[in-house]
């Protein structure tokens, strides 16, 4: 039976086109693949093939026409054998509406679709006992006690094996393990990043240190297209249970490029959780969580944390929710909120503060997407003020994220504009006197609570 | 170097049974019709975006296909409607992505460049050039550490061989011996650039040899040299030597996407690519030397035929996602 040839769309945005030539005439043979005619876009020239195999019958549209929109018919097409005269039949019988480009159905769908609620992560649980350990050793023990209980878990990276980590996070762990599990990687980010998430996709659950995150850049494309995406990319179906993790922000005068905080980037990700351990028992609850979750998980680590000691439970199970903050100090007069190592800096002002008679509430964020909104705004209805603690630069920065989110939902608690202490926007210079300078410090927290103070 | 430019020798290569020839011509034949329907869906806007067409390629993926058991991985770029066919995954499914429909293997998520099957171990449809590679590589990683024989297959094209995460892939699947088929498809232009123009090395089946990659420069449009490379190399990684490499010369008629001007070659070298060595016309030549009868092709094409007029009836008639899938899948629950 004749068919009509329609004006096709040749590019993902094009509406219309001019028909430039046409280079077959009626009465010729066509087969599939055949260049018929040429169209201008606004784009390009380009070359229109038949899709079927037939008889040119009848042009419907000559050369030279203008602004010939998509699906018009242009020409007939015979099958072999079939009469011009079918050209008649087709055009005539053809529907009028048909004639009018067809518009892609579009269901009416509502402009906007809500975001459901965020599940609410469940409380922390007391866990008694504690023991004070390095943030080092929480680390270590908490992939050792992954990796004992699941063997779908390994670890890879720089120097995690042999050398027993480049900061000696994974120390103990090949003699445990052993090299199938505790794998040596070349220094090739990109690539075994890459590796590592293709293993994710088929259930595996690897743990990537990156030497410190600053490496990470080289395989940020995997960490964001490939794991964080997938999984909706596929209607559901593959899930990339991996764990990037590493030292993250400024260590001490290594320069600029070994001194950057991705908070805020890895934060900005959907299809991504963040967490950011400051004490002993954040880096061993959150990384054993961070392990566990089905989804990738970014850890951020510090490496002038994984020295310190801190109380960290004993007990063998212990572990933390992710998506909940933790209140370190109470107080009433003004929210701190910080994450990392900044909740040390958050909590020294809020002692000097007290000196001055200002009790301030310190926030321990611990993860940063899912963000513990609840938790902040909470305090910031108690204490009516509130001031965001980060190493990270502030344009677009977590503590934007945090001062929109009080304005947003706590705006008539207010008494005071919400305020940003963030590390100088400006690469992180090596001499130490300018290193000193350009870091967040508690005088820095003191002196933007005192403006909001009105002193 | 002789033993890499061989294997497209097909006096060389086994025989294939009548059954499996037919298998082969039906895969390549539902590629083929698969293909020109999703170009004549586009042409009247039911596709849209990007949609890169296999067609000119099909005995690539056909002849590997052959060789395929169960539990092996495949993993591609974004011209990945054939890979997905070969694969076992419906025609309905892959079309009905195609035009963004609930019925689509991604519920209309992912689209053209962005399918994926757990059941048939597809692992996508990427859009990123070349990072399928690093990824497949991890697949192989996978059945590595599994200790199974599953042979992972990482199909890019030559335009992807540019890019430096193939060759830390390369060293990482040497370096640990995993059971990995680099496929490389060249089908001679990475977008509008020429391989002239992009690569200083002219033999590409060579750029895995500093890491002692074993390889074969095939020719990619005979569908009995791709099976015959195809089984050597399965062989090689099914017995735990580690990876292998295939060059596939192969040839799209069809431009890079949809929309491509097509000005960076001469109609002339399509035609006579599709005159001369169309895979589909030379493998239909070879049954009919075997005494396969002329029926027999009609039966398939009409088979084919129903397959791919039912696969685009669902992709236009079945409904799009509801709105509730915006905020679905982004996240597992725990």
């Amino acid at each position: 039976m004749a068919s009509l040839i329609l004006m096709p769309a040749l590019s993902p945005t094009m509406t219309e086109g001019t028909i430039a030539r046409w280079l077959r005439q009626p009465g010729e043979t066509v087969k599939s693949g055949d260049v018929i005619a040429e169209i201008e876009t606004d784009k390009a020239t380009m070359e229109v093939e038949a899709v079927e195999d037939g008889v040119l019958g009848k042009v419907l549209v000559p050369e030279g026409s203008e602004s010939v929109a998509v699906n018009t018919p242009i020409a007939v097409l015979l099958e072999e054998g079939e009469d011009a005269d079918a050209a008649e039949s087709v055009t005539r019988s053809a529907d009028p509406a048909a004639d009018a480009p067809v518009a892609i159905e579009t269901p009416s769908a509502p402009a906007i679709v809500e975001a459901p609620a965020i599940k609410q992560a469940e409380e922390e649980k007391d866990w008694g006992e504690t023991k004070n350990i390095t943030v080092r050793e929480a680390l270590r023990d908490a992939m050792a006690a992954e990796l004992r209980r699941d063997e779908d878990v390994f670890l890879m990276g720089e120097e995690v094996a042999q050398y027993q980590g480049a900061y000696k996070i994974s120390q103990g762990l090949l003699d445990e393990f052993g090299e199938k599990r505790v794998i040596d990687m070349p220094i090739t980010e990109h690539g075994f990043t890459g590796m590592a998430v293709g293993a994710a996709l088929t259930g595996l659950k690897p743990i990537v240190e990156f030497m410190t995150m600053n490496f990470s850049l080289q395989a940020i494309d995997h960490i964001i297209n490939s794991a964080a995406k997938t999984l909706y990319m596929s209607g559901g179906q593959m899930g990339c249970p991996i764990v990037f993790r590493g030292p993250n922000g400024a260590a001490a005068r290594v320069g600029a490029q070994h001194s950057q905080c991705f908070a805020s980037w890895y934060a900005h990700i959907p299809g991504l959780k963040v967490v950011a351990p400051w004490s002993a028992a954040d880096a061993k609850g959150l990384l054993r969580a961070a392990i566990r979750d089905p989804n990738p998980v970014v850890v951020l680590e510090n490496e002038i944390l994984y020295g310190q000691k801190f109380p960290c439970p004993t007990d063998e199970d212990f572990i933390l929710p992710i998506g909940k903050a933790k209140i370190e100090r109470e107080g009433k007069d003004v929210t701190l909120v910080a994450f990392s190592i900044m909740v040390g800096v958050a909590l020294d002002a809020a002692a000097k503060l007290a000196e001055e008679g200002i009790d301030a509430e310190v926030i321990n964020l611990r993860t940063l997407r899912p963000l513990d909104t609840e938790t902040i705004i909470k305090s910031v209805k108690k204490t009516n003020r509130i001031v965001s603690v980060e190493e990270g630069w502030p344009v677009a920065g977590i503590g934007a994220e945090i001062c929109t989110v009080a304005v947003e939902q706590a705006f008539d608690w207010l008494d005071a504009p919400p305020a940003r202490v963030c590390g100088l926007d400006l690469p992180l210079p090596y001499a130490s006197n300018l290193e000193k300078l350009a870091l967040p410090k508690p005088e820095w927290v003191v002196e933007a609570v005192r403006k909001q103070f009105g002193d | 170097m002789d033993e890499t430019t061989s294997a497209s020798n097909r006096s060389n290569g086994p025989a294939l049974s009548p059954e499996t020839m037919k298998r082969a011509y039906k895969d390549m034949l539902l590629v083929r019709r698969f293909e020109e329907k999703a170009g004549q869906l586009y042409g009247m806007g039911l596709i849209g975006g990007f949609c890169h067409l296999y067609i000119g390629q099909e005995a690539v993926v056909v002849g590997i296909g052959l060789n395929m058991k169960q539990g092996d991985k495949s993993i591609t770029s974004y011209r990945d409607h054939g890979q997905m066919l070969v694969a076992g995954m419906t025609a309905r499914g892959v079309m009905a992505e195609l035009t963004g429909r609930s019925g689509g293997y991604s519920r209309g998520k992912g689209g053209s460049m962005h399918m994926f099957s757990r059941e048939k171990e597809f692992y996508g449809g990427h859009g990123i050039v070349g990072a399928q590679v690093a990824l497949g590589t991890g697949l192989a990683f996978a059945n590595h550490y599994r200790g199974t024989d599953e042979v992972s297959i990482v199909y890019f094209g030559e335009g992807a061989s540019a890019q430096g995460q193939v060759y830390e892939s390369f060293n990482l699947a040497a370096l640990h011996k995993l059971p990995c088929i680099y496929v490389i498809e060249n089908n001679r232009y990475g977008m509008g650039t020429s391989i002239e123009r992009a690569s200083a090395s002219k033999d590409l089946s060579r750029n895995a040899e500093p890491w002692g990659i074993p390889s074969r420069k095939v020719d990619g449009m005979d569908v009995f040299a791709v099976h015959q490379a195809a089984q050597e190399a399965m062989e090689h990684c099914r017995a735990g030597k580690g990876p292998f490499l295939l060059e596939m010369e192969t040839y799209r008629y069809r431009g890079h996407s949809m929309s491509d001007p097509a000005k960076y070659r001469q109609r002339t070298e399509v035609e006579e690519m599709r005159r001369t060595r169309d895979p589909i016309e030379s493998l239909k030549a070879e049954m009919l030397r075997n005494g396969i009868e002329e029926e027999a092709f009609k039966a398939i094409e009409s088979e084919v035929k129903a397959v791919v007029a039912d696969a685009a009836e669902f992709a236009q008639t079945c409904p799009e996602p509801d709105a509730s899938e915006l905020w679905t899948d982004i996240l597992v629950e725990a």
